[in-house]
């Protein structure tokens, strides 16, 4: 992959707006955002309900997913386009869920929500209207996807990547500051893993930093080109937007989300953890 | 309540007592600016979080003692900073004002 096909400019939308076979869909973490303006034709995936089983902590299976989308109004053959607020936090994890099952044309909005509106550029209120479609998932792309057991053996063995802010990677803070602080039961981090905040990813404006920037970025805090890499956060939608720079935008071949992250390791019973700023011993 | 300035964003069902509140209000003039970004940045400049402001220009962070830096974006206006210091059981109200 690379930075022409996986990413759009906030211009290429504008020019596309009316163009068959593309479909925007916009994607966040304050899932009213949509409701208070989206950009035209564009519609709604809400990850707390849509994407995510509401018994088992868990995604919504194959069919689930085959549902949502036939509903929506997607075709296995369009180009979707995401995009949501917070540097594009959400939609990159949507990304990440559309490649899970098996889309082949996934792009993301350079920038997302929050370039759009600093760019001035319009918002509706206007609901489109799509037809239902049939649309065939894959299985789940387990290559692109890390769990609790693969994250413990990981410890001094591959690339982890740690992207949350480097408070709740000390464990200083349990949660995003602009979340109440709950959840895990355990602060820290993982053991050997490297603290690579998902901002610096970003420019303010919420795109990406160029491919040598963010080269940089990794190289600076001594990941193994040689080795797998797995990022994760604390509910693993940061981490997405890290598995999106290091896969699809500099090309390193074997890197997972581990979508359980923090929550999930820091209430495993019995694993080790690493508290403050250095990475730790295995 | 704990510092929030009569007007300010309420603080139903937040615990002040357990959090170190930062929150406020983006201006352009007196009008209030609801398409604006406002980041968190921690005492080494480092983002922490961001958040769209409401419709009525307000934000909040839920963050931990200490320095911090709100860093404003909004449409045709330069990035404003501006210093804070937050404290458990306090909540620190903010006013941003971004060029007309």
């Amino acid at each position: 992959m690379s930075r022409e096909n996986s990413l759009v400019t906030a211009q290429w939308v504008e020019d596309n707006l009316d163009t068959d076979g593309i479909v925007l869909i916009e994607v966040d973490e304050d899932t009213t955002a949509y409701d208070k303006g989206h950009i035209r034709g564009a519609i709604k995936l809400d990850w707390t309900t849509d994407l995510q089983d509401q018994v088992r902590r868990d995604f919504v299976d194959k069919e689930q997913f085959e549902a949502l989308l036939s509903e929506r109004g997607v075709s296995n053959d369009d180009t979707v386009v995401l995009y949501g607020g917070n540097n594009n936090w959400f939609a990159a994890y949507a990304y990440w869920y559309f490649k899970l099952y098996g889309h082949s044309d996934v792009k993301l909005l350079d920038g997302g929500r929050k370039k759009w509106e600093l760019d001035s550029r319009e918002l509706t209120d206007a609901l489109p209207t799509r037809e239902k479609t049939s649309y065939t998932a894959t299985e789940q792309d387990h290559s692109i996807r890390a769990f609790r057991d693969e994250t413990v053996a990981a410890i001094g063995v591959k690339n982890l990547i740690d992207v949350r802010s480097p408070d709740e990677y000390a464990g200083r803070l349990l949660a995003p500051a602009h979340l109440p602080q709950e959840q895990s039961q355990r602060a820290g981090h993982v053991p050997t893993s490297l603290n690579v905040p998902w901002s610096k990813n970003c420019n303010d404006d919420g795109t990406f930093k160029s491919d040598d920037e963010l080269k940089a970025l990794y190289a600076e805090v001594g990941i193994d080109d040689s080795k797998d890499t797995i990022a994760l956060c604390r509910i693993g939608e940061r981490s997405s937007l890290t598995w999106f720079v290091l896969k699809e935008l500099l090309g390193h071949q074997n890197v997972k989300n581990y979508d359980g992250s923090w929550t999930e390791y820091g209430s495993l019973v019995g694993v080790p953890i690493t508290l403050g700023d250095e990475p730790g011993e295995a | 309540m704990c510092g929030a300035k009569e007007g300010g964003l309420s603080l139903d069902g937040v615990n002040v007592a357990k959090e170190a509140v930062i929150q406020g209000q983006v201006l352009r003039g007196e009008e209030p600016v609801p398409n604006a970004y406002v980041r968190l940045l921690d005492r080494s400049g480092e983002f922490t979080a961001e958040v769209p402001t409401s419709a009525t220009g307000h934000f909040r962070f839920f963050a931990g003692d200490g320095e911090w830096t709100l860093r404003t974006l909004a449409p045709k206006a330069q990035p404003v900073d501006t210093r804070v210091v937050a404290a458990t059981g306090s909540v620190a109200e903010v006013q941003v004002l971004v060029s007309a």
